[in-house]
């Protein structure tokens, strides 16, 4: 017994006598993810955490321009499109090699848009979740060496900015069909980082690519860390276990503000959290019950007390990130009850029951136990008596997709896209019912929203296109088909010796430019 | 006994194909499928329907998992999508993380465990006994994932070389210290509820072997107490307390799960849990697999030990 007693101090005695591992090396930067990358293929995957590593490795053939969502070149130097909308022909760089040395050309690219559309394709395998981004794609030729011209079925206004899109990312045909299925492991790219390791559930290491083309990147390493748990990922921050944290709890955020040891980043993108309403059957068949729930929650309160600042008051169904097609001219509904109960009134709906359904956290839902039962108090001041059902994520997309007939009377969603277009197109339109095969789970029917939407996608002027989208969004801000709510405020801290991190109002978390002191 | 051995073994098989039809139906029965987890807010049914396919997930049920376990039989157990490498690969590596954590935890209970016992047997109702049986309450009370958040704050941010999560550090370490240093908190913490149980139960057998005849017998020959204690008593405690540290075995390892999320250790806990929401039926399949034959030999392990310390129980 006392030999283990020695052994085990003895243990502890080597373990905590050994130098202090917690400083990390100035030219490492460790990020801490919210969980583990699904694919490090970009074809291969759907969610934002992924994204934030991808865009370090790979580069598609344009881009988002620094602090907006316009595209600009990236791997294309320029581009021409038809003025029938149907033919893109981009001129690419010539001075680029990806990582495993083999050069990038026109013929990369073809067989990176055939690989994603083709469903026969020979290097085809697993699956391609954002594949139907590209949908409206034709035909992909090579013109010579560094030119390339795509053709589209039909004209399709947000072909560049799905292009710009991490599921447009270009990756190495050689090392595909030299990888096959474990390319999704062994990912090869053209950007400033090239792929090191990655160890399951512990980290995936990248470092600079020597041969990049542009700038070199600011760091040598960086190694992504997933830490699934927010109050561990929050823990190793203030311990200095990682040098960058994203998505940082509401309740955090205050925190590291105060902190000298800390800088918070923060950038509005196009994100809406919203309340689908069901307007085939209850109570919100009434325009008039709909716009009362509008007034009735005070979105202030909810913004400000349950989500600490981390979002901004949501006027209607586009994000104001989409600067050029956002509506100024529309405010919020404001806070007002006592419209909110004449509204009721009027249409007799006081004192009817609803029902709620609420999910314990997904992808941009934010904090969405909290924020319902906030919904709920404020609704019963007004005379609505609502229940809330709780679902986990994947259970409630599962039933709120299919739509809410015969099952509840609203729910929470959230939304992040990358064109004004997505979310009204998938969302809003007669023709997307979900027996349709869309996520108008709420039923809304406009034909003029409808026919704004049909317009705005196939015109290639940006103006016009602006105009429709201001003019739907009048329309479905009196309709008021959706409780809107909010707008978040993705959030990032680093400790105080990292610079040139900004965050993107696309989500993305280019790194290229971070140094450390 | 070894023939013993061996019918235990033969009656792991269908235990463990029970329960591979149970857990594969519990996946297909619960709301949201594979599809809506890869695609998120994009699952259209046209969507939805084209990762089926290439999943293989548009076949039948029955046909499903026939073709699943017609491969395990080959030891083939798939490719999981949500990690997008092989099933197998990802759940050996996480359950040596697992018995990494486990195995420290229950080698720390148990020499708690009986050492709080056996003190507080020997000085029962004294001051010692009371305080030990206090905070073996409070051990087996707290719930062990608020107990390591607590640890983290309490311990580990404070003292800056004692690490708030992970195996090793992210960049650079991965030697011994490394993995001690890591393995200090989880451990501790995993091991707290496992130590208050096998410690009442180590007490109350101790206590009712010290009241036996031949224990007074000892004393009265002169027998130091220190040997008292420790060979003629403990010893037949043991007996008793053996069966309760292999139960404890399985419990640590069900622990794992709520540790390993609270301190980010790769192990298979975590693993499943993840694996679970993301919907990846494979990777639930083969995870509980490998943790329910791990529990099932543990338990084996057990009874055999206590069948070779105790001459009365026949095997």
């Amino acid at each position: 017994m006392k030999r283990l007693m020695t052994a085990a101090l003895g243990a502890i005695t080597i373990a905590l006598a050994a130098p202090a591992g917690a400083q990390i090396p100035d030219n490492v930067l460790i990020v801490g993810q919210i969980a583990e990358p699904q694919s490090l293929d970009p074809q291969h995957v759907s969610a934002v955490n992924d994204f934030r590593i991808l865009v370090n490795l790979y580069e598609g053939l344009v881009r988002y321009d620094t602090g907006t969502l316009e595209v600009g070149p990236s791997l294309a130097t320029d581009w021409e499109i038809s003025d029938d909308g149907l033919t893109y022909t981009f001129n690419l760089r010539e001075d680029v090699t990806f990582h495993d040395g083999t050069p990038f050309n026109a013929e990369a690219v073809e067989f990176n848009f055939e690989r994603m559309t083709d469903e026969d394709h020979p290097y085809r395998s697993g699956t391609f979740p954002l594949a139907f981004y590209f949908s409206a794609i034709e035909s992909v030729d090579v013109v010579d060496e560094f030119t390339v011209e795509f053709t589209l079925n039909e004209p399709f206004a947000p072909f560049l900015s799905n292009l710009a899109y991490p599921a447009g990312l270009i990756i190495s045909p050689t090392a595909v069909m030299e990888s096959g299925e474990d390319f999704d492991r062994n990912p090869v790219g053209t950007g400033p980082f090239e792929f090191i390791e990655w160890q399951s559930n512990t980290r995936v290491v990248i470092e600079r690519y020597e041969d990049y083309w542009g700038e070199p990147a600011g760091m040598e390493t960086i190694v992504f860390r997933p830490i699934t748990d927010a109050n561990t990922r929050v823990a190793e921050m203030l311990g200095g276990g990682i040098d960058v944290m994203v998505e940082v709890p509401p309740d955090n955020v205050a925190q590291f503000a105060e902190s000298d040891d800390f800088t918070v980043l923060e950038q509005a993108g196009p994100h809406l959290w919203f309340l689908i309403l069901n307007m085939r059957e209850g109570p919100f068949t009434d325009v008039r019950v709909r716009q009362a729930v509008n007034y009735a929650v005070n979105k202030e309160s909810l913004v400000e007390n349950v989500l600490q600042g981390t979002a901004t008051v949501a006027a209607g169904p586009t994000p104001p990130a989409f600067n050029w097609a956002y509506n100024e001219d529309l405010d919020p509904y404001p806070y007002d009850p006592d419209r909110a109960r004449e509204l009721l009134e009027e249409a007799g709906a006081v004192g009817a029951e609803l029902t709620f359904y609420v999910t314990e956290g997904g992808s941009g839902m934010l904090d969405p136990v909290a924020m319902g039962t906030a919904i709920q108090a404020d609704l019963a001041a007004i005379g609505l008596d609502v229940t809330i059902e709780t679902y986990e994520w994947n259970t409630f997309l599962g039933i709120v997709n299919p739509g809410l007939e015969g099952k509840a009377d609203m729910a929470e969603m959230a939304w992040m896209t990358n064109d004004p277009d997505t979310l009204p197109f998938l969302a809003l339109r007669t023709a997307a019912f979900p027996e349709n095969g869309g996520f108008n789970s709420g039923y809304y029917s406009n034909e003029e929203v409808d026919a704004l939407l049909e317009q705005a996608r196939t015109s290639t002027d940006q103006a016009e296109r602006a105009e429709l989208y201001k003019r739907m969004q009048e329309i479905v801000y009196e309709d008021a088909p959706w409780l809107f709510v909010a707008n978040w405020q993705q959030n990032a801290v680093t400790a105080a010796n990292v610079s040139g991190l900004t965050l993107e109002p696309s989500f993305l978390l280019y790194l290229e430019d971070v140094t450390k002191e | 006994m070894a023939s013993y051995i061996g019918k235990r073994l033969l009656a792991m098989i269908p235990v463990l194909f029970g329960l591979s039809v149970i857990v594969f139906l519990i996946m297909a029965l619960i709301p949201g499928d594979t599809a809506t987890a890869i695609l998120g807010a994009y699952a259209t049914p046209e969507n939805v329907a084209q990762v089926n396919r290439d999943l293989g997930l548009d076949k039948p049920l029955p046909e499903q998992f026939w073709i699943w376990f017609t491969n395990v039989l080959q030891g083939d157990f798939g490719r999981a999508y949500s990690l997008s490498r092989p099933v197998l690969d990802e759940v050996l590596e996480r359950f040596g993380a697992t018995l990494i954590l486990a195995g420290t935890s229950l080698v720390l209970c148990t020499i708690l465990g009986l050492l709080a016992g056996i003190v507080s047997a020997v000085r029962q109702f004294g001051w010692t006994d009371r305080i030990v049986t206090f905070f073996v309450l409070i051990g087996i009370s707290v719930p062990s994932f608020f107990l390591g958040l607590i640890l983290i704050v309490l311990v580990a941010l404070p003292s800056r070389s004692i690490p708030e999560s992970g195996m090793y550090l992210a960049y650079g370490g991965g030697d011994l210290p490394d993995l001690l240093r890591h393995l200090m908190l989880p451990a501790i913490t995993l091991a707290v509820v496992a130590t208050g149980v096998i410690a009442r139960l180590t007490r109350a057998s101790m206590l009712e072997v010290l009241r036996q005849d031949y224990v007074r017998t000892a004393r009265a020959k002169g027998v130091s107490e220190r040997k008292v204690i420790y060979k003629h008593a403990f010893k037949a405690a043991l007996v008793n307390v053996i069966p309760v540290i292999g139960i404890q075995a399985g419990f640590v390892l069900g622990g794992a799960v709520y540790i390993e999320s609270v301190f980010q250790w790769p192990g298979i806990g975590q693993m499943l849990v993840t694996a679970i929401r993301t919907r990846d039926i494979l990777l639930v399949q083969g995870g509980v697999l490998i943790v329910a034959a791990a529990y099932v030999l543990f338990n084996l392990l057990a009874d055999v030990a206590q069948s070779l310390l105790d001459p009365r129980v026949k095997t």
